[in-house]
């Protein structure tokens, strides 16, 4: 009996998941409706305008869109060469040995940072230093988030890739070094090709998390809500362009800021997902 | 003994995993050219440590100590580059260990790739069929010589695997326990082939089957405790066994 309540609770609590995230959805696509309604899905999605004028309002998305993928693929970019060495430290050349133990600790000790305090060391230290060098003028910029982005996304990136390296079995190395195989071929031509789609698909479960990073951006981004033209210009995020405006938003002007908070979501769901689909499929 | 012509020789070879538990007691052995010899004994009696100190596979864990010498052709081997001693003496694993993102021909040339070494076209079509064909295996993959080595049976993986060992045109072979995860007609197979190979290479396989030691070796090692308690010739091991552990694990009440 207390069994069957117990099962009961259970499956009640549950299915309470499915229903705020579909609650989410749909509070989303509702309020997102008069944007779309207003410019059309794909004039919205396209246009680079955001000029709130009274009487002559135009919203698109574009400059957000183009913020959040050049910020994300920059942060990727710069978020590798430390990764991948750190996974290789931890998952293989150190493995099991007390170093990398709390060479890891270090890593996902970092992953539990509030991203404000990312935000207060990027706008506090690497700022000025942008600033110093002559990269862009205010120090905010594309590149400066990114940085700051790179750095936050490096313990996803490498803690996974980690557990994926140490995944391969140990009787295929072994075989690999009983041809007389030096470890460095090792890495290259047993354990990243095997570990291969599980490594990428940590990259895109970072990417996920980049995507969606708020604050860190907001902070040094620049805020400006048009298309950047270089990644030294100022800019500005679908998430941050949200943080910065839906507390003197209302009207269409709410109802786009949602809207691209849907497309964001939208994003955020798909990468999660092809990342999730490749780590089923991994060949370990 | 009679004398025999060595390659391979253990002189006081012992293997210790931690400081005061030897896994490998002071073996001296010589092993003969062109031979199968099988090193038996129950689980745990270190066989497969005394094999893979042959290839200094141990190196790979710097916990294991290897002590005393082995000799390949006279050198000590302990003290050579563990690259050059692996390129020379091969290996097969007791799980079928193909590596899963080549094909099949890749898997055969792997010891190549993985040195550096570069083949041409030719050399390189020229190793995979010869290779395949000494392990009997060439008609049966040769149109999907494209195709990974994981889509084979595990017998035929096998097989693959010896195929990539001897690619490299071994002196030796250490096979640990290469039977144990196949069916009892992969099995006959290899055990047919090894029969073969031996013409080329040395053959050095660690088994916990009596009957396959009995079947393919012309000499035996026993082992029980890391020690080697007895070795002979494995016709006259099986007849008249001199120690009496020997005695009790042949007749099956130890082991």
């Amino acid at each position: 009996m207390s069994d069957k309540i117990f099962k009961t609770i259970l499956f009640l609590t549950a299915s309470m998941i499915p229903l705020i995230c579909g609650g989410i959805v749909y509070a989303l696509v509702t309020d997102a409706y008069q944007a779309f309604e207003y410019f059309g899905f794909f004039k919205f999605l396209t246009s680079s305008e955001w000029s709130y004028t009274e009487g002559n309002e135009q919203y698109g998305a574009m400059p957000f869109i183009t913020g959040t993928l050049m910020t994300t693929l920059l942060a990727l970019l710069f978020c590798i060469p430390f990764s991948l060495p750190v996974a290789l430290f931890t998952g293989e050349y150190f493995k099991g040995t007390k170093i990398a133990s709390i060479l890891s600790t270090i890593v996902d000790l970092l992953a539990g940072i509030p991203s404000i305090i990312y935000g207060l060391w990027g706008f506090f230290t690497l700022r000025p230093i942008i600033m110093a060098l002559n990269i862009s003028p205010q120090g905010s910029s594309i590149l400066t988030a990114s940085l700051v982005l790179a750095i936050m996304i490096v313990p996803y990136a490498a803690s996974l890739s980690a557990e994926f390296i140490k995944m391969v079995p140990n009787d295929l190395k072994e075989s690999a070094y009983s041809l007389g195989s030096t470890r460095a071929e090792v890495v290259r031509r047993v354990i990243f090709p095997v570990a291969g789609s599980g490594i990428f698909s940590s990259y895109i479960l970072a990417i996920g998390r980049a995507l969606g990073e708020t604050m860190t951006v907001t902070m040094l981004i620049g805020n400006t809500n048009a298309i950047p033209d270089s990644i030294t210009s100022t800019g500005n995020s679908m998430a941050s362009i949200i943080a910065n405006q839906f507390g003197e938003a209302d009207g269409l002007r709410l109802s786009s800021l949602i809207a691209i908070g849907l497309i964001l979501f939208l994003i955020t769901a798909t990468i999660n997902m092809i990342g999730k689909i490749m780590i089923k499929h991994s060949r370990i | 003994m009679e004398s025999i012509e060595s390659i391979l020789e253990f002189n006081k070879t012992c293997v210790s995993y931690t400081k005061n538990t030897m896994a490998v007691k002071y073996v001296s052995a010589e092993i003969e050219k062109n031979s199968i010899t099988a090193i038996m004994g129950p689980s745990g009696c270190g066989k497969s440590s005394l094999l893979r100190a042959v290839n200094l596979m141990h190196e790979l864990y710097p916990n294991i100590k290897v002590e005393g010498e082995i000799l390949l052709n006279g050198k000590n081997i302990l003290s050579m580059n563990p690259i050059e001693v692996r390129r020379r003496i091969g290996m097969v694993f007791q799980r079928p260990t193909p590596f899963p993102t080549m094909s099949i021909q890749e898997n055969v040339l792997a010891g190549f790739t993985l040195n550096g070494l570069r083949l041409d076209k030719y050399q390189r079509e020229e190793i995979v069929e010869n290779t395949l064909k000494s392990v009997s295996l060439w008609d049966e993959v040769k149109d999907v010589l494209n195709k990974k080595g994981t889509f084979l049976s595990g017998g035929q993986q096998q097989r693959l695997c010896i195929a990539r060992a001897l690619a490299l045109k071994p002196d030796v072979l250490l096979m640990d326990e290469p039977t144990s995860a196949l069916d009892p007609i992969a099995t006959k197979h290899i055990e047919e082939l090894l029969t073969e190979l031996q013409k080329e290479v040395t053959i050095l396989i660690v088994t916990h089957n009596m009957g396959q030691a009995k079947r393919i070796s012309k000499r035996s090692m026993f082992m029980y405790l890391g020690e080697l308690v007895e070795y002979d010739l494995t016709e006259t091991m099986f007849s008249t066994p001199k120690d009496e552990r020997t005695k009790e694990y042949l007749t099956g009440r130890m082991g």
